[in-house]
């Protein structure tokens, strides 16, 4: 979209595209298979016919980054994992979506403080959308972390922004 | 056999090399120098009454008030079935200490006598700096290549960064203001 960013005013047009453009965006997160700890378990879980995060559009699981829009990043990052997950990020294709569930991946969780491996909250490596909270999140919270992304989606145009909101979002 | 046993055995093979043995609690263990264990470890495992044929754990310690570095190794001697369809049995089981100087920890390796040993010596190199002579892959196995320090040494000091990835020691300075 980046052709297309910031070039028009906002008219009838324009945010008739954003509608659909938006709707087609937020009704099809197609997140990266990527789990790295026990939240990871909780991901499956909400991926299954129970939960079944099919409902939302968002249950093709990709293997590549370059397939994906949506990185939940479930579980515990190290230090030695948070080399991979700048890179896993910056292979995916705009635009992208980030969303750090459980508390390790918020604050560090159970590692805060002797945690010494423990990267203190992954974004402070990559940029989060999302925060899901709990240790690790009920297949219900995650959906409501999905439901929130959704919203921000909707939110979102490719109308020209005034020059002080550009700057200051 | 009783761990009295096993120990007398080694006692009576090795005198000068055994220095401490405790054959009761839940625990049962002989502490034995460094300088020779690699030739006592093939006797444990060679030895056709003792038969410790695989090593189930290397636990390091770090004794910061002794300035000692200990690496524990809790053998385990399998037990063929006597009768066809009888179940495989622990014969013997016995734990073996080596103690050493925490600022110059130097074990030999005994990866060649048991393979198990080989990742087990890595992880005790990488968490508390127990140097194993001998081994065959001496790498980190856990932390990153070039991480510096051990991290489950008693002194250790947290890093304040990671290749610009803020990290930090105590609350409120843990995490950067944006």
């Amino acid at each position: 979209m980046s052709w297309l960013e910031n070039r028009f005013e906002d008219n009838l047009i324009i945010t008739s595209l954003d509608w659909a453009i938006n709707w087609a965006r937020r009704s099809s997160i197609w997140p990266l298979t990527f789990g790295i700890a026990c939240c990871a378990i909780e991901m499956m879980a909400t991926g299954a016919s129970r939960f079944d995060i099919d409902r939302f559009g968002a249950g093709a699981y990709r293997p590549t980054p370059r397939q994906a829009d949506l990185m939940i990043v479930a579980g515990t990052v190290t230090y030695k994992m948070a080399s991979r997950i700048v890179r896993l990020y910056n292979q995916m294709p705009e635009p992208k979506w980030v969303m750090a569930m459980g508390a390790c991946t918020i604050g560090g969780g159970p590692y805060f403080k002797h945690g010494y491996h423990v990267v203190k909250g992954v974004d402070l490596v990559v940029p989060v959308d999302v925060y899901v909270p709990g240790c690790p999140p009920r297949p219900e919270a995650l959906l409501e972390g999905l439901m929130r992304l959704q919203d921000k989606i909707r939110r979102q145009t490719f109308a020209r922004q005034p020059v002080e909101a550009a700057t200051s979002a | 056999m009783a761990p009295e046993a096993i120990l007398k055995i080694l006692q009576e093979t090795f005198p000068d090399e055994v220095t401490e043995v405790m054959p009761e609690g839940v625990h049962p263990h002989a502490v034995v120098r460094p300088d020779r264990w690699h030739d006592i470890a093939l006797f444990l495992r060679d030895d056709e009454r003792l038969g410790f044929d695989w090593l189930r754990c290397i636990s390091g310690v770090d004794h910061i008030e002794d300035k000692l570095l200990t690496a524990v190794y809790d053998l385990h001697a399998t037990g063929k079935p006597d009768t066809p369809g009888a179940m495989w049995h622990v014969r013997n089981e016995i734990a073996i200490k080596v103690h050493v100087d925490r600022d110059n920890a130097h074990i030999p390796s005994v990866a060649d006598v048991w393979p198990t040993a080989d990742w087990h010596e890595r992880e005790a190199y990488d968490l508390l700096g127990i140097i194993f002579d001998g081994h065959p892959d001496p790498r980190r196995i856990l932390c990153c290549d070039d991480w510096v320090g051990h991290p489950l040494r008693k002194d250790y000091e947290f890093p304040l960064e990671y290749h610009g990835i803020p990290a930090v020691t105590e609350y409120g300075q843990t995490r950067p203001q944006h």
